[in-house]
């Protein structure tokens, strides 16, 4: 029988392959090493690996990232953990001055092959700044890749392509999704290419576009709306946010001519504005109706006793589908 | 001055202990190279007003520190510059012409040569002393014998930065050489303003890691300062902090106006007369007889003709094209840039196009 994974197990495994397989593989984070790290990501692999490769840094989000890049530009493959992505703020002008610019600035004579890993999203119950979707700021800096897993399989195969990219690559967890389910992992090293959107379910009527833990959201729409109304919907998981697949996407607007776009991040420039923009720029003779989004609000991620009034749910996707579908 | 260590005094007479690591050839070197990078500024302060370079941030009084501490390093090193350190950086071995190149607003001014670690002006405050935490450690686990220097002035130590840096080198013991250039001012803010401890050399008790204030226009006292340091590295003993006392003769940029915030002539003045880097180991040396009027005046005619041809070099640089500006932001450029450089080229658009 077929081993299934939970998406943090294949993580962890993604780690312990590339740390097995690549020595200048260095893990870095706050209480990642004998703690295995809040969410149990890095469990066990300082005893495998040793405190050199897998280590438990001092609180200092700057410390940490600064000090991956000065790794990273001598030789080694840093994959850092900030505990939730809201904790990546102290962190973030290392992120957007210096990651993001090394090769840039030096004309490619120094790169800065590293990952950075973080949990995001909402849906956990967690205090304030645990539940943040703000992927649009590393999105916007180039230089930077982002990628956002929906799935175990993917998170192990997009995980391993990030720690073998050239490239600066942010790593989003969408914690809600960390053991929501399990799925089959095979056990060998694989990759999930960054930059290739996933067509989750094929359909004729409407295409809808998610990542991260509206994934779920967008397929259970989808089902529902197939049930209730007969509409046939296409689910693509773009997987990757930065570079986005436009051809992924275009390909699907011009068979169904609909689109929505559900994310949980903040409307305003949010990627779904990107996706809109693209749509237009290449497709827009082919849409029979506005594209539509289906996001999380412009106010702060609320705490958690109005949490899942923030949060997309199967019934605002719909509601936003049948909008498209009866223009 | 007094609690500062110091090896030459500004009167040009040995009051330390040289511990017969300094000769005669080193200090004729660091006498030259202290000239040069003097000339490279003043020249460079010049091309600015002329509107042949942008804006530059020049150093002249801090030539001990920058190239006594370069001078310390071996080639193998990493060094890690603020836009104020390119003296260091020449005298580790950029060419004249790279830096030239960045302040005429060429990206190409950051490459450092092969086989040299320099890295690019570091334009943020604080943040290139995380890296030189990074790089180091990267040397240690990897058994290279380098070390790395950041260098960064007084107001950077006021930011989170710096701290974790300290605290980063201290924990994991890399072979990291943190080198302040104190030279009193944050731009308008006055240390005294900056911090309220004393000194910066004391932050280092904080980290339990050696601290020591020197005179950083004793070129000897840097270059002895910098060999302990880099010998403590070397031998797995962590970092140091080493704060240069020194002072800077002209405004922060040429964008600035330095009489606005403190007594410019005067200060300047008085630094210049009584405790010049260049003017003390002058008189040292002509006292040891190793040097005289018409060296000097060889010295002078040398470097300038040095920095003239750098300039020629620069200056006659391919002027950079503006697809020039999508190269290097990936290994491989996203779809996106790649569409746009091609409408960047495009022909206009605009012409033909009826009212």
């Amino acid at each position: 029988m077929k081993r299934k994974l939970t998406m943090i197990q294949a993580i962890t495994e993604a780690m312990d392959q590339k740390l097995a397989d690549d020595s200048r593989i260095m893990l870095l984070g706050e209480d990642i090493g004998v703690n295995g790290g809040v969410f149990r990501a890095t469990e066990d692999l300082i005893h495998k690996y040793g405190p050199d490769r897998v280590v438990d840094t001092p609180l200092a989000e700057a410390g940490i990232i600064g000090a991956a890049i000065g790794l990273a530009m001598n030789g080694k493959i840093p994959v850092v953990e900030i505990q939730f992505l809201a904790f990546i703020y102290p962190g973030f002008e290392q992120i957007v001055s210096h990651a993001a610019r090394m090769r840039y600035r030096t004309r490619g004579q120094y790169r800065v092959p590293m990952v950075i890993r973080t949990p995001y999203g909402a849906g956990i119950r967690g205090p304030e700044l645990h539940s943040e979707s703000v992927e649009t700021f590393f999105a916007h800096v180039p230089g930077l890749k982002v990628v956002a897993p929906s799935t175990p399989y993917d998170a192990k195969g997009l995980l391993i392509a990030a720690m073998e990219d050239p490239d600066p690559v942010i790593f989003l967890e969408p914690t809600k999704l960390y053991r929501a389910f399990k799925q089959e992992v095979p056990e060998e090293m694989y990759r999930v290419p960054i930059g290739k959107a996933k067509v989750v379910q094929e359909g004729s009527d409407v295409s809808i576009f998610a990542w991260g833990a509206m994934l779920r959201v967008a397929e259970d729409a989808a089902k529902q709306i197939e049930r209730e109304n007969g509409l046939s919907c296409e689910v693509i998981d773009l997987r990757t946010l930065y570079p986005l697949d436009r051809d992924t996407i275009i390909a699907s607007v011009k068979k169904t001519g609909r689109a929505v776009v559900v994310h949980e991040a903040h409307k305003t420039a949010g990627l779904g504005a990107e996706i809109i923009s693209i749509i237009n720029d290449e497709a827009l003779i082919y849409m029979k109706a506005p594209v539509k989004r289906i996001t999380g609000y412009d106010v702060p991620v609320p705490q958690f006793s109005i949490e899942d009034d923030y949060l997309p749910t199967a019934e605002r996707v719909k509601d936003g589908i049948m909008e498209t579908a009866t223009f | 001055m007094s609690s500062l260590y110091q090896v030459l005094s500004p009167a040009g007479e040995l009051v330390g202990d040289l511990k017969g690591q300094l000769d005669e050839a080193t200090m004729i070197k660091m006498y030259e190279n202290m000239v040069l990078v003097r000339q490279f500024d003043r020249k460079s302060i010049n091309l600015q007003r002329q509107g042949r370079m942008g804006t530059y941030a020049p150093f002249e009084g801090q030539e001990a520190s920058q190239v006594g501490s370069a001078m310390a390093l071996t080639p193998g090193d990493w060094l890690f510059p603020t836009y104020r350190d390119h003296a260091a950086a020449i005298v580790h071995g950029q060419s004249m012409a790279r830096v030239f190149l960045y302040w005429m607003g060429h990206m190409e001014g950051s490459i450092s040569p092969k086989h040299l670690n320099i890295m690019p002006s570091c334009v943020p405050i604080a943040t290139q002393m995380v890296h030189a935490v990074g790089t180091a450690w990267a040397s240690k686990l990897q058994n290279e014998k380098h070390v790395s220097i950041a260098y960064f002035g007084d107001g950077a130590s006021s930011e989170g930065d710096f701290h974790e840096a300290l605290n980063f080198a201290g924990v994991f013991q890399t072979p990291t050489i943190f080198f302040c250039q104190n030279n009193g001012f944050a731009i308008s803010v006055p240390f005294s303003q900056q911090s309220a401890s004393k000194t910066i050399a004391q932050r280092s008790a904080a980290y339990d890691i050696p601290g020591v204030r020197i005179d950083g226009n004793d070129i000897f006292a840097v270059w002895l300062t910098m060999k302990e340091a880099m010998q403590r590295g070397l031998e797995g003993k962590g970092p140091t902090l080493i704060e240069a006392v020194t002072f800077r003769y002209g405004a922060h940029t040429t964008a600035d106006d330095p009489k606005k915030y403190r007594d410019q002539e005067s200060l300047s003045e008085e630094w210049r007369q009584e405790r010049d880097p260049l003017q003390r180991l002058r008189v040292y040396l002509e006292n040891q007889g190793l040097w005289n009027e018409t060296k000097e005046t060889e010295l002078i005619a040398r470097v300038n003709e040095q920095i003239d041809a750098a300039l020629v070099e620069a200056e006659s640089y391919p002027k950079s094209k503006p697809e020039d500006m999508f190269k290097h932001v990936y290994a491989e450029p996203s779809w996106m840039a790649t569409e746009q450089e091609s409408e960047l080229v495009k022909p206009s658009k605009q012409e033909g196009i009826p009212a």
